[in-house]
Parts: structure tokens; sequence; C-alpha cells
């Protein structure tokens, strides 16, 4: 085999080996970001359950006085 | 680069022949290094999709379960001679426009449950109705391929059908329809496959919406601090999240099994939430830019077709085809609730304007007040 020969299956295999490592890497990156985004999105959105919750009429019940459909009398408009 | 060292050759028979195999050989060899290199690249991309593994309830955990809910009928409304299709609330959070099979659409009261205005359309399946942002005027359609707007006139025995103003031209049936922050705007979605924006007074087409491959049957607007953007969900299982402005297609979803019956924003407008015929609820987030939580059991197998957020989000209705309301606690993923009353199909469901009871309307020709 001639040297130039050697050195271009040598050079692919090292490639090959370069990018298993770093699709390696890759993969964990991708794997923190998404769970870093996900964690984050995850975070704000139980935040503004949060905020929300003592505002939010059907989720903490509010007494039969404050609620128009609660009363079974009809309205009066005041 | 270590070089080895070339091992003489006696010069017998000539090289040309076994040069030419080892030039073979040497392609095969970079050509199954390129395929393994191409293969890594996609196996990425598959690795970042399989993550299931990072969803919203694991985050949730910590979060305090919530207690048990007693919600009941408050009203019925009875009035309309067949299946209730669409329903929508004033924002006075009292008055309520719903549309029926029967071609009719009426403006209740949802406190009295007296009926305050009632139109008859042209066409019967009227699939969409919704009320404008200022109480005046409701807007409509459906098998006529149109949305059109009925001022609304104080005096009762006024003919509303006179004043009816046609906005909206399609090519297939209107399957819903929204004022946008003011009565001048009507954003439209149809068996045609597009949305459409439209000005009220001049009639005229503002911005269409193609990327749906198939009928779209449901949009929702962005709540108005998070800007000019809304959601629409269709027959070819797909949400896509819109730019008003450009009319690009911004964000899609695609795991949904069936047809998007119902989308819906979060309050914060940050997600939001979907219904199917896969008897499945799911919340996309986008900043995430991907599904954080699908709400399903087992033993519910019918088609869901309309859902709604609490005020707070923390809570997710879900009107079914098995007549039931299934109520569900956002965060964790689990049921809290489940409804009975209908007595056939719930086929629209909007939660108030100021959060203090959500309506239903059903095949069971009624609408109900829930709280």
């Amino acid at each position: 085999m001639n040297m130039s020969t050697t050195n271009n299956i040598a050079q692919a295999r090292k490639l090959v080996e370069q990018l298993r490592i770093e699709a390696g890497i890759e993969r964990i990156k991708v794997i923190i970001l998404v769970i870093y985004f996900v964690s984050k999105a995850a975070a704000d959105l139980m935040s503004y359950c949060e905020q929300h919750a003592r505002s939010d009429p059907l989720l903490v019940g509010v007494p039969t006085s404050e609620n128009p459909f609660k009363d079974k009398k009809p309205c009066i408009i005041l | 680069v270590q070089v080895n060292p070339v091992k003489s050759q006696p010069t017998t028979s000539p090289l040309i022949p076994e040069m030419a195999t080892q030039e073979v050989q040497l392609n095969e060899t970079l050509a199954h290094l390129k395929t393994e290199s191409e293969t890594l690249k996609t196996k990425l991309e598959e690795e970042r999709a399989k993550l299931h593994d990072v969803e919203l309830h694991q985050v949730a955990e910590k979060v305090e379960a919530l207690g048990q809910f007693v919600m009941k009928t408050r009203r019925t409304l009875k009035g309309h001679g067949n299946k209730v299709l669409c329903m929508d609330w004033c924002k006075d959070k009292r008055r309520i426009v719903s549309s029926s099979q029967d071609g009719k659409v009426i403006v209740w009261d949802a406190f009295t449950t007296n009926k305050e205005h009632a139109v008859t359309m042209p066409c019967t399946w009227v699939m969409a109705c919704a009320y404008a942002p200022s109480g005046c005027a409701v807007a409509c359609g459906g098998l006529d391929n149109k949305c059109s707007v009925y001022p609304l006139s104080l005096d009762k025995n006024e003919n509303l059908a006179a004043k009816k103003k046609s906005v909206a031209m399609h090519t297939n049936y209107l399957s819903a329809c929204s004022f946008t922050n003011s009565d001048m705007q009507i954003l439209t979605s149809s068996g045609d496959g597009t949305c459409a924006l439209w000005d009220v007074e001049s009639g005229q087409l503002l911005q269409s919406f193609h990327g749906h491959a198939a009928d779209v049957l449901c949009l929702d607007l962005a709540p108005s601090e998070t800007g000019n953007t809304f959601v629409s969900g269709g027959c070819d299982k797909k949400a896509n999240v819109w730019d008003m402005r450009s009319g690009q297609c911004i964000q899609s979803f695609e795991t949904h099994e069936s047809d998007i019956n119902s989308v819906r924003y979060y309050p914060s407008g940050d997600a939001f939430a979907s219904g199917s015929d896969d008897a499945t609820c799911r919340l996309y987030d986008l900043r995430a830019d991907r599904e954080v939580a699908i709400y399903s059991k087992e033993s519910i197998i019918f088609g869901v077709s309309s859902v709604d957020f609490s005020l707070s989000g923390r809570l997710l209705f879900g009107g079914y085809n098995d007549y039931t309301i299934n109520v569900w606690d956002v965060l964790k993923g689990t049921r809290v609730s489940i409804l009975f009353g209908h007595e056939n199909r719930v086929s629209t469901l909007r939660v108030s304007p100021d959060g203090t009871a959500f309506c239903t309307g059903s095949w069971d020709h009624t609408l109900r007040i829930w709280a």
C-alpha cells in the first residue's frame, strides 16, 4: 500500500472518531439545553399559576354571595 | 501522524491490479466513514426528539396537590332547536352568544337565562360565533363559507338580519372566528385549510395564513400583552403559531394523533393547550418549543371538542364527545374532577372573562353554566 492511501484512511478514521466524540458531547449539550429550557419554561408556568391562584374563582372557590351564578335568585342590577 | 514504513515489494508481477484493488478498498472505506458520520448527525437529531423524560409534571412534583372540586350546573339555557355548536362570552361577564345547527344565533343573559336577541342565518350548521369586544355586535358563520357581523340593537323588535354585514369569504365552511382587540378586525379559520384576517368595515382581506395541509378547525388569539400572534389547529394534526403581520407560521407542533378540535392560550401567553379526536389534551410551551404535558387516561377514549383554562392557568377544562367535562390539574397532569350533566356531546366550552364560571354547549341543544 502506498503512503498516501494509508494516510487517507488513517485520517478518515480519525475524523470519524472525532465525530463520535463530538456527537457524544453534542448529545450531552442538547440534553442539558433541553432540560434547562423545559425546566425554566415549566418553572415559569408554575410561577404564573402560583401568583394568580388566589384570584382564580374556579380554583379557590368563592362564597355563594360573591358568585352571581351561584345565587339561584335572579340578580338585581344595582 | 505515524508513518508506517513501506515494505519493499519484490517487483515481480505488475502492481496495477493490486493498486486498483487498494484504490477500491480505499474508496469503500472512505464511503463507509462518510456514511457513519452522516448517521451520527441524524442520531443527534433523533436524540433531541426522543427526550420525553423532561416534562412539566416532574418539575411540578413539589407543587401542592389540589383538593376536591365541587362544580355544578348553575344555569341551563334552553331555546335552540338543534345541536349547539359554538358559544362565546361577552366582556361584561354575563352575556353569551351561541350558534346552532338549527341556523339560529342567540344572545343570552346568563344570569337570568333570558334570550335577548335571536338571528336566523340563511344556512344551517352555524359552526362559529363570537362576541365583539365592545359587546355591540356578534359575528357568526358556518356552511355558508362566510363570516357575517350583526350589530346588536337595543330595540328588541328590530330585525337584526337587516343590518347584517358580510365580512369574510372562504371557499369552504367557516370553522372558527374571533374579533381581535377591537370591533374592527376579525380572524377566521376555514375548512379550506386557511386562516384569514379581515377588516370588518370594508370586508377587505388583510392577511391570509397558509400552511395547514387540511381543514383548520380552531384558532385562538394570544393575550394582548404578548403581541400579534395566534395559534390554529387542524385536521392535519398540527398546531401552528402565526405572526399576524407577516402571515408567517413561526412555530409548528405535530404530536397529536388525530384532528385538533380546539386550541387555547395559557393566560400568560407562553403556552397553549389543545384538544383532539385522539382523546388527549396537550400543553405546548412556546419558549421550550415542545409539548410539555399530555392530559389523558386509558378510560378516556372519546375525542375532546373544546378546551379552556381557569384564570390562573392551573385548571384545564375539556369538553368531550362522551358527554362529560374533565377537569385537569395543568401542572401535575392529573384529572381533578369529572362533570356530568349534558345528554349528548359537549361541543363548545369557554370560561367567563372574570373566571367565575364556565359555559358549555352541547349536541343536546342546551348550554350549561358551571361554577
